[in-house]
């Protein structure tokens, strides 16, 4: 089968450094139409860089970035608005605007991006921040008068909104305590279930991965070491997925340390 | 001396990269007028937080300028005996040379740090990607706005500069310096023609293009956290400044010497 002509997102030879640092060294990596695809890895993995360039956030020095089975390396600024029409994103630290109310910050892609009414616009963002589980009063709050599990919520209101096509998750459960955590997990599960969409996440958090992912995938030193269905990661037969799985310090992966 | 000299044209090189990378940044904020969307909303926003806002700073600033001014001119020009002259050095300085500059600088100050901060602090907790990822480009969102009411509050802030600061020189001059207020006001219309006063505002225009599009580019490329922001506000500051009494010398040069 060719996986490029059934794949939402298909990733081929992708490089990118910063300065002299070499982050993704020829990556590649594919992912279904409907299928909940994690990459975990290390920090410093460049799992956040990969993100960054499917999005057009950063821009590739080589490889190619097929959606839909269209390239979208180095597409005009036109054509990458009309594409990111089909994308949401939650960023790990939220990244809500401070300067807008909450449901501002839920209806923003819809006001800004696709000139809905703000009334209209509105009801829409309360609907999504009811099915996050926030009631209608705290959309005239600020995201500084929230808690950190709060804000996760109101960004992932924010990155459904409008229904997107793809969902991107970076970090989705970081600095969240164990149950928050798992309420998160579960609203991903049922918000991209119900809209049907494509979502990538980039997490090292095992337990986050293996309650959304259908497949996951390993990046270590800028390239993809290993992919496989969810259940298979414990007998993964790969020394540099088990050190990573079991949390161990000693193995492959080396932790970059300066003696002090 | 070799590395000297290499010192040299690399730090000329660096400022020509910078110019450069300045002149398209704004070449291609200003582009994003030609074509829709336009944020009216946040424009008129930043014609507030710019215009309305600086208001105070600005007018004590020029009052306090036009009133020292009337004072110094009247001690100086006392010594060889052109007292009268007060009135009109007071109207022509502040209405062609320091309203201008000294509004430009209080808002370069003001304004120009606060939109460093508030774009830098976007750019490093994500918010400028996440604009991005909601269909919306962060220059016509967040820059044009800012470079509009920049270019079109400053010339109205400077106006209110320049009458608080005839108004320093007179509240000087009639109640210190003991002129009377009618032949005061006499000598200030006499010898201002309408000409000082545009052309006052036309570079008050250009200080406030200056202050916002530098206080955009250093907030829009900083990084590194708050230590990047704090960065990125000084250099707004610095830069702007330097621009404005740069170009100052410029704008004078073409408005006033023919």
């Amino acid at each position: 089968m060719n996986r490029d002509a059934v794949a939402k997102i298909s990733v081929r030879g992708l490089k990118k450094s910063f300065d002299r640092k070499t982050v993704l060294t020829g990556l590649d990596i594919d992912c279904a139409v409907g299928e909940s695809l994690v990459i975990i890895g290390g920090s410093g993995t460049g799992k956040s860089v990969l993100v960054k360039c499917i999005l057009g956030l950063l821009r590739p020095e080589a490889g190619s970035i097929r959606i839909d089975g269209v390239e979208t390396v180095g597409v005009s600024a036109g054509a990458r608005e009309r594409l990111m029409h089909k994308m949401g994103m939650l960023f790990q630290g939220g990244a809500l605007f401070d300067s807008l109310k909450v449901w501002e910050n839920v209806a923003f892609g819809l006001t800004a991006g696709r000139s809905v009414e703000r009334e209209a616009a509105r009801e829409i963002a309360l609907a999504k921040l009811a099915a996050v589980g926030l009631g209608r009063e705290v959309g005239e709050l600020f995201p500084a008068e929230l808690s950190g599990g709060m804000q996760k919520r109101v960004a992932l209101a924010r990155a459904i909104a409008a229904e997107p096509e793809m969902i991107f998750f970076d970090e989705p459960t970081t600095g969240l305590d164990p149950i928050m955590a798992d309420v998160i997990n579960n609203l991903i599960q049922k918000c991209v279930r119900e809209l049907g969409a494509t979502a990538v996440s980039i997490t090292h958090d095992l337990v986050s991965a293996r309650k959304i992912a259908d497949r996951i995938a390993m990046l270590h030193k800028g390239l993809i070491i290993w992919e496989g269905p969810t259940a298979e990661i414990d007998r993964s037969g790969n020394p540099f997925v088990d050190q990573f799985v079991n949390g161990r310090a000693e193995g492959p992966i080396e932790m970059e340390i300066r003696a002090l | 001396m070799l590395s000297f000299l290499r010192a040299i044209g690399a730090g000329f090189f660096a400022f020509l990269g910078a110019t450069g990378r300045l002149f398209l940044f704004a070449l291609a904020s200003l582009a994003r007028v030609l074509r829709p969307p336009y944020y009216l909303r946040a424009t008129l926003r930043q014609v507030i937080e710019i215009g309305y806002f600086s208001l105070p700073v600005v007018g004590l600033t020029a009052l306090f300028t036009g009133m020292v001014l009337a004072l110094q001119s009247y001690v100086g020009f006392a010594r060889f005996n052109a007292e009268s002259s007060v009135a009109t050095v007071v109207v022509l300085s502040m209405t062609r040379e320091l309203g201008p500059v000294i509004g430009g600088l209080m808002v370069a100050g003001r304004v120009g740090a606060a939109i460093a901060a508030e774009i830098g602090t976007m750019r490093v907790t994500d918010q400028i990607d996440a604009l991005s990822t909601l269909s919306t480009d962060p220059l016509r969102y967040l820059v044009l706005p800012r470079l509009l009411a920049g270019l079109l509050t400053l010339p109205f802030l400077v106006l209110v500069a320049d009458v608080l600061g005839v108004f320093g020189g007179f509240l000087v001059g009639t109640y210190k310096l003991g002129f009377n207020p009618a032949a005061y006001l006499e000598q200030t219309h006499q010898y201002l023609e309408a000409k000082d006063v545009v052309l006052g505002l036309v570079k008050a225009s250009v200080f406030g293009f200056i202050v916002t599009l530098t206080g955009c580019y250093q907030g829009y490329h900083s990084r590194g956290g708050a230590q990047g922001v704090g960065q990125a506000t000084t250099y707004a500051v610095v830069s702007a400044s330097v621009l404005i009494l740069l170009s100052d010398y410029f704008l004078t040069q073409a408005f006033f010497t023919r």
